[in-house]
This record gives structure tokens, C-alpha cells and sequence, in this order.
């Protein structure tokens, strides 16, 4: 695994996400209200939507399309529903951000 | 042996008490200080500074405790070089001063804004007393200060130039004051206490440049704000004064990088305080720094010592008389963490345990800090709280008491608040007739005072007052709380919010006692709107409280991309507006066009990236949101009226185009949709709108409360008006009395079939003032409201929105 840097925690609004573009897909990272931040890819386990887009609340972000709320911590879906995204390493050096990348023989699949 | 220390400050203060105790006359010292001063207690500048210790008060060790021991200190001589080959020490005066064991205690430099302006005379950091002395002889002016910097450092500069007679402005970066150590909740009370001593606190402030031509004039911010002022101090932060020991070859990071025996990367050289960096932190308070002092200590008199330093968290308290806070460790919340909360608005407490695996991993506590030390024992001894849980957030004292009353928000409310906003009855005059009339049920309250018998909204609020005055003789219906962080009702919530004047969320949450910290995505989008309709001018929107459709101004559709649906007033469009459509289609390589039921045209399938660039093409022909995803006034159709119609009455079109250019831009508890046929044979389908209005020989027959969703529903009659004037301004009062009564999501026709028809009619219709009272309301409000969302954003408001944070390419994945 790789760390990329990816910016700034200040580039992402508290209780809100950014996007990353990865040759893998979109990765969405979150700022929680208490500067927590989190990886998951921004691919919501029931039909795709972009959770980098939903509204943030505590550690779960609600899915806009059909309000799945979606665990940060581990890209479960909680409640009722079932279904997981992958999370991703992140790390935080100062103000820095750091993605955990597979290695590209990973990405062959 | 010869012991060299670099700096003078607290941590290696510590440290030679620690030697001289367990090995007096090992070492001959020889201490360096740029500094011109001895040992003094650092922290309590902020003392010094507001006037209740003077410097002779704060002084550790006098010079008689350097002559006593031994030791030798250059004042104001400061180390400009290191030479580790021959092990000297180079001063500025041109001391030279070989060692065999050389410690560095260089402590932190403040951090300076790279700003225009940051060398004027005026402008001073706070680290040194030096700094405090010219703060006090700047103060003597009484003039204005501003402080940059909301955290513990500017918070105590404020509250001390404050106490010498200044007129202080503190700026913070942040949306809430030291969010380091506070969460948001927190950091609201504390601003509320600052600002009660009349300091201002302006929280997103960026600084821009420091303005004037010798000396300091005033700040600019990055909005064009400028702040007067003769005095700026920076306490925007410090940085690990790692410079020597970097130019000296030692391994440097972020601080000196030393073992947990306190050694740098030269063995005959140790480093500590708040220069040092041990296992990847560095530290700003002194407990840490004088563990290291112990540690270096030991390892100072016994080479072979195993003491070694381990991270702690250490708590924080802020040095202004009167506030009370206390904050330690992880209190951010997780799926994996509980967290308990204990408001108390009236006495303006907050606190908050945050919990994981029945551990205590984090505390704030605020306007009652007695507790700090035993949360602070709890959490180090990690103690499992099972058995106490229930009771823990009430104190060690406390162990073995009841619950907090949910009624005890209601309770404090002053005799003046009002309760009632139809009839304009106060809290006093409600508990002062159930008392003098003996009153006991709640139709009884209504009939004598009037509380709550026309829209009824306040119903929950009267009933609590009833069982508050008389106790558990009544007993309340219940009411559908908002959420669950709250026990109060939508109604409640925004009664409470007119009657407390609450101004933003944190306010709310506070005030009404929430039970989470930070709200839920059920409550914060409800109370955004609240606020935005009962405050306007005065509440900053919160874009992270929004559905993501109302946060970019586009609909979100089912693959993640967009769709793009510009205004067509009144369903009236042109050939150059069509054109201009048409382009934008080709050029983005728009997927889908197509007419909507709402008379204008949508473009489906942009991708977010292309958003701005998109409006900024439709802002070019002339186009402004249509406000296809929002809570808020969407379409106003049309038939052709008397322009082409041989059927028509009155100019359909014309009034149809006159209230969508009135009304765009204002947000509604839910989407409204309006139309307006020019005769009952009613082609633009008024009767089953929000909002309808079918014009007649006689003038304008208003309808509302119609729906054709989920639901299908016929309109309800208000009545008939005369002219097109009346016409508008019926209307506007109907959707403000909404907008204002209304629960979040709740449509027209819910709303009103809970207030009746008879008392919407009874309010806009009969009562002129209550009708005149509305329309001015609506009209403030919208000098707020309609301001075309897309320019701003094409003009580059949230950026961050539109664009992905970073992009990783990398070559073997180029397909
Ligand atoms: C206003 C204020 C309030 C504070 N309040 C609190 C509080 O409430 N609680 C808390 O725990 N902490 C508080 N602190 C922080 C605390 O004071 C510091 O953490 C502590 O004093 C740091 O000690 P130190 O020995 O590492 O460095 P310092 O005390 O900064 O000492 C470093 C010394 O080294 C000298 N020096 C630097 N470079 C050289 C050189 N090349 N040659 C010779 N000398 C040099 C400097 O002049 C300075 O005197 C506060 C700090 C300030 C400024
Ligand atoms: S509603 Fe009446 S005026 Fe309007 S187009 Fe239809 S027939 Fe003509
Ligand atoms: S009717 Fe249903 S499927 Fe069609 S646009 Fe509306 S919500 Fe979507
Ligand atoms: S796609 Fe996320 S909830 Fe349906």
C-alpha cells in the first residue's frame, strides 16, 4: 500500500465530503463536525448513489438517493438495511491528508 | 561535567529542580536565554496582562536561586550556533561555551499570517513579557484592538485588553471558537459568554491584510470587511522553534525529533519543552513538558535510566475569569463511541461524556467544570462506568439522581415570552389565568385567554405550561417529537425559536436542550429552514445542513449526474432563449432534453464538474435558476389568457409571470407549485396546485391546499378579489403564513387542513392587518432570498462543491 497526499483537511467543509478521482473509481472523503476524516468509495452499497453527496451527521453520512445512512467507519449501511462500500486508509499529518492506495497489483482485478 | 541549556523557559526550569534534587554539584550550568529575564511562570501572563497579578507575582526561580546554585545565566544572550565537532555553544554577544552534555529548550515561536502589513508597528504576538508590556502601554489608549485568533491564546489576549479598556475584536478562521478543544456546541456558549463582556467575535473571519502606512490602521478580510484598530495581536497558533537544532545537523520534523528518553539524534544532546517532538507530537501545555523535565532528568544523572515518556492526553482550561471550561481528550463521535449530554439551558451548562467500550475517552465541560478532575481520573484509570451510566454526566456528587425534567426549558421562559402568535398571548398571562380561574383542561386555557385556539400550532407549549403550573393534575397529550435528539414537536421548536430569539443552530440545540451533539440529518435540514425563515438578514445559511440538491442547485438523478432546469417565467419562453438552450445542449453533450410538467425545459444527465460552466451559459442568455430542486417556490404555469385566448378574462399570463418574478428565490417548508388559468375552463390546471388562481369576469377566484402526488386533491376556495394587486398580495400573505406555521416537508394541503381552512381564510381574508403584516414579512425576506444561486456560484461561491479534491492518475492505469 501507497500513501498519496490528497490536500488539506481545511479543502473539505466540516460535516461535508470531497471526491477523489482514483483510476479505480471515485473516493469519497468526509470531515466530520469534530475533524474525524474518513475514506469510503463514493459507490452506496444499494444502487450506486454518491454518498459524498449526502448530509453528514455524527460519524454516517445519509445517502441522497434513497436515505441509506452508511457508516464512515466501516462503509457498513446501518439500521435495517445491509450491504457495505469499501473503506479506505486515511491518514492525517497536521493538516495533511493521506489516502491508503493498493498497489498496482490490486488494481489488475 | 559541563551542562549547557539552550532557553530558559518553564520545561527546563522543571528539569533542573529535578537534577539539583537527586544530584546536586554533577553538573556545572550554564544556562542561555534570549530572553533578558529569569524563570517565570508563563502561563499566567494572561494575568499580568488583564491586571490581577503584576510580573514579581510570577517569577519561579529569582536570581538569588541561580547564585545559590551555582548556576550561571547569560540574560538576553541568544544561541546563534551549534558546533557539535567541538562541542560549543556560540552566542550572539560572542559567548562561546563548550559543554559535554547540551540541552535545547528553545520553546515555540509564534506563528505570523503571511499577510500584507504583518511588520507595521502595532502589530505583536503574545508569548513573552515583553509582548504583554507593549499590549499594556498600547491599551493605555483605550482604543480598538483586534485580536487574530480565537483559540485559548486570543481568547485570553482578548478577554485581558478587554479588562484594560479596550474596544477588542477577535477573528477566528473557524465557524466556532476553539474547535480544537470544543466541539461546536461548546464553542456557541463560549462565544455567547465572550461576547456578553462586549468583545465582538467574528468566527469565518479571513484575514486579508493588515492595513496602514506605518503603523497599524486596521484588518481587511478576505470579504472586504474592514475592522479599525491601532492594536493587532496574532495568536493564530506557534510553531516548535526547531531551527538551531536543524541548522546543527540534528534529526528534525515537526519539532527537534527525540526518543522517549528526551535524546536527539546526537547523543550528548537532549532536547525538550515545547521544541520536541516525541513519537510524532509535539505539545503546547506544560504537563507534558514537565514529564519530559522528569524524564530528561533522570536520564541526566543515570545514562543507563529506563524512564521514559509516554503521550498523555492533558485537559484544557481557558484563563478567564468568570468562564468555565474544561476539555480533554477524543470527544469526536463514532459508531463504535456512545456519547451522553446534559444541557442545561437556563443555568448555561453543556456537558459531555463521550464513551467507547464503557470507557471514558473524552469530556467537555462547560459553565460547570467541579467534575473536570474526576472525569480526568475516570478516563486515565479507565475505569468501566457500566454500573454509574445512567447517572455519570450528573457528577461525582451526584451519583443516585433522577433524570433531567424535559420541561425545564418551557419552565424557564420569562413571563414575557410568547407563547401564542396568532392571539399575541404571553407565557404569564397563560400560567396567571390557570391559576387565578382555576383552569384545567386546555379548552378552558383557549377560551380564556385566547393561547392556541386559532392555527393551534402552540398547543404543545400551552399544554406543557399547564403541567408545569399545575403539576401532575395534568397530564399532556403527547406529541410526535422532531427527531430523535429532541423531545419537542416541530410546532414547539419553532415557537421557541421566535419566543428565545434563537439565531443558529448550536442555539437551538442548546437551548432546547438536544440530547446529541450535533443533530441528526432529520433535524438539521428542519432547522435550517427555520431559521432562514424566521431570521432573515440576520442567519447564515448552513450549506451542510441541506439536501444535496439545495446544496449545488441542480437535481440529483439516479447514475449521480444532474439535471439543469433554468426559469421560464410564467411557461413563456422566446427563439434567443431557445437558442441559447439548444447550445448548451451541444456543447456539453447534454444526454436528455426534455418539457416538463411545470411548463418550462430540462436538460438531464450533466455532470457535476460541468455544472458552473453550464449556468454560466445559461446565465449568459439571460437565465436564472429555476428552482427545480428546492423547498421552495418552483413554477407558476400559465394559460394565454386574454392575449390569444377567445375564453380569456384577464391577462393569465401576465399575473402568472407577476408572481413568479415576485415570489422565485424564497424557500418554503416544501416545494409550492402555482398556476393560473384566465377562466374556469381552467387549462393550466389551477385547481390542483398549492396554490391556483382562476380569473372571472368579477376579478380572481384564489384557491390553495390542492395536491396531484401521492395524494390527489381538488383546491379549497379562499375567495374572490378584485384586481390582479389584490390578487398578488393575497397570495404572498397565504404562502408567508405557511412559510411561518408550517412543519419542514409539510405541503400546503397537510398544513392546512391542521389550522383549517376557515382560519387561513380568517387571517389573509377578513383580518387586513394580519394580511398587511404577512406581506411585509415575506417582502423583507426576500431581499434576502432572491439572489440567483447560479451566478453566485459561477462567480465561484463553493467551489469545492464542483471540483474533486485531487486527482490520482497513475501510468499503468491509462486504459
Ligand atoms: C499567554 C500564554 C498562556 C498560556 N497558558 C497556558 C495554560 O493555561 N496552561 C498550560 O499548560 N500552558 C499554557 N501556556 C503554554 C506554556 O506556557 C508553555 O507550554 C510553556 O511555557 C513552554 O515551556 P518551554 O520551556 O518549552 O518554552 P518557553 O517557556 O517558551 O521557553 C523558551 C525560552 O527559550 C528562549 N530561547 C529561544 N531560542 C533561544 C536561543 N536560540 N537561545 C537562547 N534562548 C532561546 C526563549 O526566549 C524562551 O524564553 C501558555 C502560554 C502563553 C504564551
Ligand atoms: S383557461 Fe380559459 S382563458 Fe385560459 S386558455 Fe383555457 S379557455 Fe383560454
Ligand atoms: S413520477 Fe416518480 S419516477 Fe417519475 S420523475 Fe417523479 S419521482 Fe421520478
Ligand atoms: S443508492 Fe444510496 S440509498 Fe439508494
Amino acid at each position: 500500500m501507497s500513501w498519496v497526499s490528497i490536500g488539506s483537511i481545511t479543502d473539505i467543509p466540516r460535516r461535508g465530503a470531497r471526491c477523489v478521482e482514483t483510476p479505480l473509481g471515485k473516493i469519497a472523503v468526509f470531515r466530520t463536525a469534530e475533524d474525524r476524516v474518513f475514506a469510503i468509495e463514493d459507490h452506496c452499497p444499494h444502487k450506486g448513489g454518491p454518498l459524498s453527496q449526502g448530509i453528514v451527521h455524527g460519524t454516517a453520512v445519509t445517502c441522497p438517493l434513497h436515505n441509506w445512512v452508511i457508516s464512515l467507519e466501516t462503509g457498513k449501511a446501518l439500521g435495517a438495511d445491509e450491504g457495505s462500500v469499501r473503506a479506505i486508509p486515511i491518514k492525517v499529518e497536521g493538516e495533511m491528508l493521506f489516502l491508503g492506495l493498493a498497489v498496482s497489483a490490486d488494481r489488475a482485478a | 561535567m559541563k551542562l549547557v541549556i539552550i532557553g530558559n523557559g518553564m520545561a527546563p526550569g522543571r528539569m533542573l529542580e529535578h537534577l539539583l534534587e537527586s544530584a546536586p554539584g554533577r553538573y556545572d550550568v550554564t544556562i542561555f536565554n534570549a530572553e533578558p529575564r529569569v524563570n517565570y511562570d508563563r502561563i499566567m501572563l494572561s494575568p499580568v496582562l488583564s491586571g490581577e497579578k503584576n510580573y514579581e507575582q510570577i517569577i519561579i526561580h529569582g536570581d538569588g536561586w541561580y547564585i545559590k546554585n551555582g548556576i550561571t545565566l547569560y540574560k538576553g544572550h541568544k544561541i546563534v550556533a551549534i558546533d557539535r565537532e567541538a562541542k560549543t555553544v556560540t552566542s550572539d554577544h560572542g559567548v562561546v561555551q563548550p559543554y559535554d552534555k547540551l540541552v535545547i529548550a528553545t520553546g515555540s515561536v509564534p506563528f505570523i499570517l503571511p499577510v500584507p502589513g504583518n511588520t507595521l508597528a502595532g502589530v505583536l504576538s503574545y508569548r513573552d513579557l515583553d509582548d504583554v508590556n507593549a499590549m499594556l502601554l498600547a491599551a493605555q489608549s483605550r482604543a480598538k484592538a483586534v485580536v487574530i485568533g480565537g483559540g485559548l491564546l486570543g481568547l485570553e489576549a482578548a478577554a485581558g485588553l478587554e479588562a484594560q479598556g479596550m474596544d477588542v475584536t477577535v477573528l477566528h478562521l473557524m465557524p466556532t471558537l476553539m474547535e480544537r478543544q470544543l466541539d461546536p456546541a461548546a464553542g456557541y456558549l463560549l462565544q455567547r459568554a465572550i461576547e456578553d463582556r462586549g468583545i465582538k467575535v467574528i468566527c469565518k473571519a479571513n484575514t486579508k491584510a493588515i492595513l496602514g502606512e506605518k503603523k497599524v490602521e486596521g484588518v481587511e478580510l478576505g470579504d472586504g470587511r474592514i475592522i479599525p484598530a491601532t492594536l493587532v495581536v496574532m495568536a493564530a497558533g506557534i510553531k516548535p522553534n526547531a531551527g538551531l537544532a536543524k541548522e546543527a545537523g540534528l534529526a528534525t520534523n515537526r519539532g527537534i525529533v527525540v526518543d522517549n528518553g528526551m535524546h536527539t539524534s546526537d547523543p550528548d544532546i537532549y532536547a525538550l519543552g515545547e521544541c520536541a517532538e516525541v513519537g510524532g507530537h509535539v505539545y503546547g501545555l506544560v504537563a507534558p513538558l514537565y514529564e519530559m523535565a522528569r524524564v530528561a532528568a533522570e536520564h541526566l544523572v543515570d545514562e543507563a535510566s529506563t524512564a521514559a515518556f509516554v503521550h498523555s492526553d492533558t485537559p484544557t482550561k481557558l484563563k478567564v475569569t468568570g468562564i468555565e471550561l474544561f476539555s480533554l481528550g477524543d470527544f469526536a463521535d463514532g459508531e463504535d463511541r456512545h456519547e451522553i449530554v446534559l444541557r442545561d439551558a437556563s443555568a448555561g451548562i453543556y456537558k459531555r461524556v463521550v464513551l467507547k467500550d464503557n470507557r471514558i475517552i473524552g469530556t467537555v465541560l462547560y459553565g460547570e467544570t467541579a467534575d473536570g478532575a474526576w472525569f480526568n481520573d475516570l478516563k486515565k484509570r479507565q475505569v468501566d462506568i457500566t454500573d454509574m451510566r445512567d447517572t455519570l454526566i450528573f457528577g461525582q456528587a451526584y451519583q443516585g439522581g433522577a433524570p433531567l425534567d424535559p420541561m425545564a426549558a418551557v419552565a424557564a421562559l420569562p413571563d414575557d415570552a410568547e407563547i401564542c402568535g396568532c392571539n399575541g398571548v404571553c407565557k404569564g398571562k397563560i400560567v396567571g389565568a390557570i391559576q387565578e380561574k382555576n383552569l384545567t383542561s386546555l379548552d378552558d386555557v383557549r377560551a380564556h385567554t385566547k393561547a392556541s385556539a386559532s392555527c393551534g400550532s402552540c398547543t404543545g407549549l400551552v399544554e406543557q405550561l399547564m403541567s408545569i403550573t399545575l403539576g401532575d393534575a395534568y397530564n399532556p397529550a403527547a406529541v410526535q417529537p422532531m427527531c430523535g435528539c429532541t423531545t419537542f414537536g416541530h410546532d414547539d421548536v419553532r415557537r421557541l425559536i421566535k419566543a428565545k430569539s434563537l439565531k443558529n443552530i448550536y442555539a437551538v440545540m442548546q437551548e432546547l436542550e438536544w440530547t446529541t451533539s450535533c443533530g441528526c440529518a432529520k433535524c438539521r435540514p428542519a432547522l435550517n429552514y427555520y431559521l432562514i425563515c424566521d431570521w432573515p438578514g440576520e442567519y447564515a445559511d448552513d450549506y451542510q445542513s441541506r439536501f444535496i440538491n439545495e446544496r449545488v442547485h441542480a437535481n440529483i438523478q439516479k447514475d449521480g449526474t444532474y439535471s439543469v432546469v433554468p426559469r421560464m417565467w410564467g411557461g413563456v419562453t422566446s427563439a434567443k432563449e431557445l437558442r441559447a438552450i439548444a447550445d448548451v445542449v451541444d456543447k456539453f453533450n447534454i444526454p436528455t432534453v426534455k418539457v416538463t410538467g411545470g411548463q418550462r425545459i430540462d436538460m438531464l444527465g450533466i455532470r457535476k464538474e460541468d455544472l458552473p460552466a453550464v449556468w454560466a451559459d445559461l446565465g449568459k442568455a439571460g437565465f436564472v435558476s429555476g428552482h427545480a430542486y428546492a423547498k421552495g417556490l418552483r413554477t407558476v404555469k400559465t394559460c394565454v389568457g386574454t392575449d390569444w385566448c377567445r375564453f380569456g378574462t384577464q391577462d393569465s399570463t401576465g399575473l402568472g409571470i407577476r408572481i413568479e418574478k415576485f415570489m422565485w428565490g424564497s424557500w418554503t417548508p416544501a416545494k409550492v407549485k402555482m398556476a393560473v388559468s384566465g377562466c374556469p375552463r381552467n387549462c393550466a390546471e389551477a385547481t390542483c396546485k398549492d396554490v391556483g388562481v382562476i380569473c372571472v369576469d368579477s376579478g380572481y377566484e384564489i384557491h390553495f391546499a390542492g395536491a396531484a402526488g401521492l395524494d390527489i386533491k381538488g383546491t379549497e376556495v379562499l375567495g374572490l378579489v378584485k384586481t390582479e394587486d389584490e390578487a398578488l398580495e393575497v397570495i404572498v400573505a397565504l404562502v408567508q403564513m405557511y412559510r411561518e406555521q408550517a412543519r419542514y416537508l409539510e405541503r400546503i394541503y397537510k398544513w392546512a387542513k391542521r389550522v383549517t381552512i376557515d382560519e387561513v381564510r380568517r387571517q389573509i381574508l377578513d383580518d387586513l392587518d394580519k394580511r398587511n403584516g404577512y406581506y411585509d414579512r415575506f417582502v423583507y425576506s426576500q431581499k434576502f432570498a432572491q439572489v440567483d444561486p447560479w451566478s453566485e456560484r459561477v462567480s465561484g461561491l463553493h467551489k469545492h462543491e464542483f471540483r474533486p479534491m485531487a486527482t490520482i492518475g497513475t501510468a499503468d492505469a491509462a486504459e
